[in-house]
């Protein structure tokens, strides 16, 4: 077998690596898709319901908990904590406030603990489902509309809704105005609560 | 078996050869013998190192509480254990036996590009260097596991980029290395060696050299999205960003399954060659292994979720996953059952590459089986991240691909050394090897089965019992390759005084019996003709 062959099927390999390495960026948007089109892992879509009986059986303890990861904003909810039926319509008021002195954006991500609960936690209305723009020093309560669907497990009586707050890249750079301590201190904090963003 | 004495008139072809002498040789050989034993080299180099990472761990495990090593320093050496055993000793081990085995085998001279050769292995040592330091930079080695998942790879600390450029550099060097093995199967067979003549171990890794090209770009992709994410403000993994860390297990996976066959497809074709060998039959169903392997290969790429069942998949998708992943094992037992059909009323001599084989067959079946019920999408919830797994892994891994990797040594050693090992030691590590590895990796189907998780340096005090077995077992295996490493250099300085035979094995068939031993540096430079 000659040379010239040989250049040949290394060249055919090459592109065909090409092609490949290409092919693992191109899972993104294929990714992103699937997800679109079987409704998995959207996040900043109203959830649907279906079943609005209100199971006045049973009450479920609604705790809220409300971090911020490498962003120097206050976040926090009015109540820390409501008593619900499954399937009684709830809104509840988070305060968040951009202590820095520029204009950011933010994106809050939910995550709930039990797991098996996050399927059953239906938000119709929420700050999550968009990126929020707060200027310098700005403040503004925000509202969760939501129900719990009334299939949820039997032995689930507390549920923990966790919001973290995320800078979303991009925002405009500025001169970081937070006292270095401050700011490291608030960094380890919401490492310690470590995001778990995966089920909506 | 058939072997020359030791003769000192005995005309070596060996001393005809032209070397190059000086000391830049390795870096510049492009001979493909020396690149294959300097493969080799460095993948005992790092077997070894990957060990002592393994005992670290063992050492804290043999007791509850916090006795050797730091948790911070537990997680560094469960990550880099496993990457530097997956792509610095297993892949180069084989890639090594490839370099030197493929051109004997198929007839021809060399490799087909001998220069990107030398630079598909020089590109390791930097790679390794890269692992290794990354214990000595602030903040230490990766410690989020070697799947890298984020968030933690991209919170971890310099050591993470560090262990991302090597694997981007060892992708690159084995891209390469599977170029060159694809080109020299499909274009430098000696004249008459039709593709249905190609012995096992060629066709292994031909359809191995296919997984590579296609899935280390793959993986290739995914670390630089890390590194991008971790540096250049990307949100590929950020969940805040419109990203998805559930995604990068896709896209990993999407890698990391095939990678799972890519060590274990060419210790199929070790033991391929071996046990027909010494069953001194063919080996049944020849074509049929062909084609378990090109099944095994496809399959391969629509299983990755199984490694996700946890993490939220839907119900349909789950199914999806465990039906696929069962099916491999239909085209795996058509290859055991072959294996037990070559021995099946053979003529068989319990050689140590032999008695690895045999070894290999009976714990590679049973990790298979183990990976069978870990298929089962409710029991997997239940073991997900259990020692039960990584019980299950390593008598795949270890006793699947090391111990034909030894399989290897002793049977093609010979050829490589012109001397034969000593049968006597030879046997006893196989013995030692098996008894430790038992010891080791079989109470931790107990303690997985109990509930221990991986990963963590501590654990309650139920698991104490079997836990400090496992240790024990695995100081002795650690030993035990020490004294392999005494045996293969004894080989190659002649201590058992029996020089080896051009084919040392009678069994044995192939191209690469036909020149002497060892074999000259120079072979096949006018192609011999298979009728």
């Amino acid at each position: 077998m000659s040379i010239f062959e040989n250049k040949i099927m290394l060249k055919k390999l090459i592109v065909f690596t090409a092609i490949m390495f290409a092919f693992g960026f191109a899972l993104v948007p294929i990714y992103r898709k699937i997800c679109e089109v079987t409704g998995v892992n959207d996040l900043l879509r109203p959830d649907q319901v279906k079943n609005t009986q209100v199971d006045k059986s049973r009450t479920i303890k609604v705790e809220f908990d409300a971090n911020t990861n490498h962003l120097p904003w206050s976040f926090k909810p009015e109540v820390t904590a409501v008593n619900v039926h499954p399937g009684e319509l709830t809104t509840v008021v988070y305060e968040v406030s951009n202590t820095t002195s520029r204009d950011m954006t933010g994106q809050a991500i939910p995550s709930y603990g039990p797991t098996q609960a996050a399927q059953h936690f239906k938000k119709l209305e929420c700050f999550c489902f968009a990126k929020q723009d707060f200027q310098a020093g700005e403040k503004r309560l925000m509202p969760v509309v939501f129900l719990i669907d009334p299939d949820l497990p039997k032995d689930v009586n507390t549920i923990t809704l966790s919001y973290t707050f995320f800078e979303m890249p991009g925002g405009k750079p500025a001169p970081n105005t937070a006292p270095a301590g401050k700011l490291e201190a608030k960094q380890t904090a919401a490492l310690n609560a470590a995001p778990d963003a995966r089920h909506n | 078996m058939a072997s020359v004495p030791h003769d000192h008139s005995h005309d070596h072809a060996h001393d005809h050869d032209h070397h190059p002498l000086k000391w830049t040789r390795f870096f510049t050989t492009t001979n493909h013998k020396d690149i294959g034993t300097m493969y080799m080299w460095f993948s005992f180099a790092m077997f070894l190192s990957g060990g002592v990472m393994a005992l670290g761990i063992r050492a804290e495990l043999f007791q509850p509480g916090l006795q050797v090593v730091r948790p911070e320093l537990f997680n560094q050496l469960t990550t880099l254990h496993g990457i530097v055993m997956i792509f610095g000793a297993i892949m180069p081990a084989f890639v090594g036996f490839a370099n030197w085995m493929l051109p004997l085998q198929l007839g021809a001279p060399d490799m087909a590009f001998a220069r990107m050769n030398n630079w598909s292995f020089w590109l390791l040592p930097p790679a390794a260097i890269l692992l290794i330091g990354s214990f000595f930079v602030p903040g230490g080695a990766a410690a989020g596991g070697w799947t890298l998942y984020p968030p933690l790879s991209v919170q971890a600390g310099m050591g993470m980029d560090m262990m991302i450029f090597a694997v981007h550099i060892m992708g690159a060097s084995s891209i390469m290395g599977s170029i060159n093995i694809i080109t020299t199967i499909l274009n430098l067979r000696a004249p008459g060696m039709t593709m249905m003549k190609l012995p096992m171990f060629a066709w292994t890794w031909l359809i191995t050299a296919f997984l590579l090209i296609a899935t280390m770009p793959v993986l290739a992709g995914a670390v630089t999205m890390l590194l991008t994410d971790r540096h250049f403000g990307t949100t590929f993994f950020n969940a805040a960003g419109g990203g998805d860390p559930v995604m990068f297990q896709h896209i990993f996976w999407f890698f990391g399954h095939p990678e799972v066959y890519i060590i274990a497809l060419p210790a199929f074709g070790v033991v391929s060659q071996i046990i027909p060998t010494f069953s001194r039959k063919p080996l049944f169903g020849y074509a049929s292994m062909v084609y378990a392997t090109a099944s095994i290969a496809i399959l391969s790429f629509i299983v990755w979720a199984h490694h996700m069942y946890t993490t939220g998949l839907p119900a349909a998708g789950q199914l999806y996953f465990m039906y696929a992943t069962m099916l491999i094992a239909v085209p795996t037992a058509a290859k055991i059952f072959n294996w037990l059909a070559t021995m099946w009323r053979g003529s068989i001599t319990l050689e140590t590459p032999m008695l690895f084989c045999l070894g290999f067959l009976f714990l590679f079946t049973m990790g298979g089986f183990t990976g069978l019920v870990l298929s089962l999408t409710p029991v997997d919830i239940q073991l997900h991240d259990t020692y039960y797994v990584v019980a299950h892994f390593h008598y795949v891994m270890v006793a699947g691909a090391l111990f034909s990797a030894f399989a290897a040594v002793y049977y093609w050693g010979p050829k490589w050394t012109g001397w034969m090992y000593e049968e006597k030691l030879g046997k006893i590590h196989f013995w030692w090897s098996l008894i430790a590895f038992n010891i080791t990796f079989f109470p931790q189907h107990f303690l997985g089965l109990a509930g221990m998780p991986r990963r963590i340096p501590d654990y309650n005090m139920q698991f104490e019992n079997w836990n400090a077995v496992s240790s024990v077992g695995a100081f002795l295996f650690g030993f035990a390759q020490i004294f392999f490493i005494v045996i293969v250099i004894r080989m190659i300085k002649g201590k058992s005084g029996i020089r080896a035979a051009a084919k040392p094995w009678d069994g044995a068939e192939g191209l690469e019996w036909t020149v002497p031993s060892p074999a000259p540096y120079h072979t096949f430079e006018t192609p011999p003709v298979v009728k």
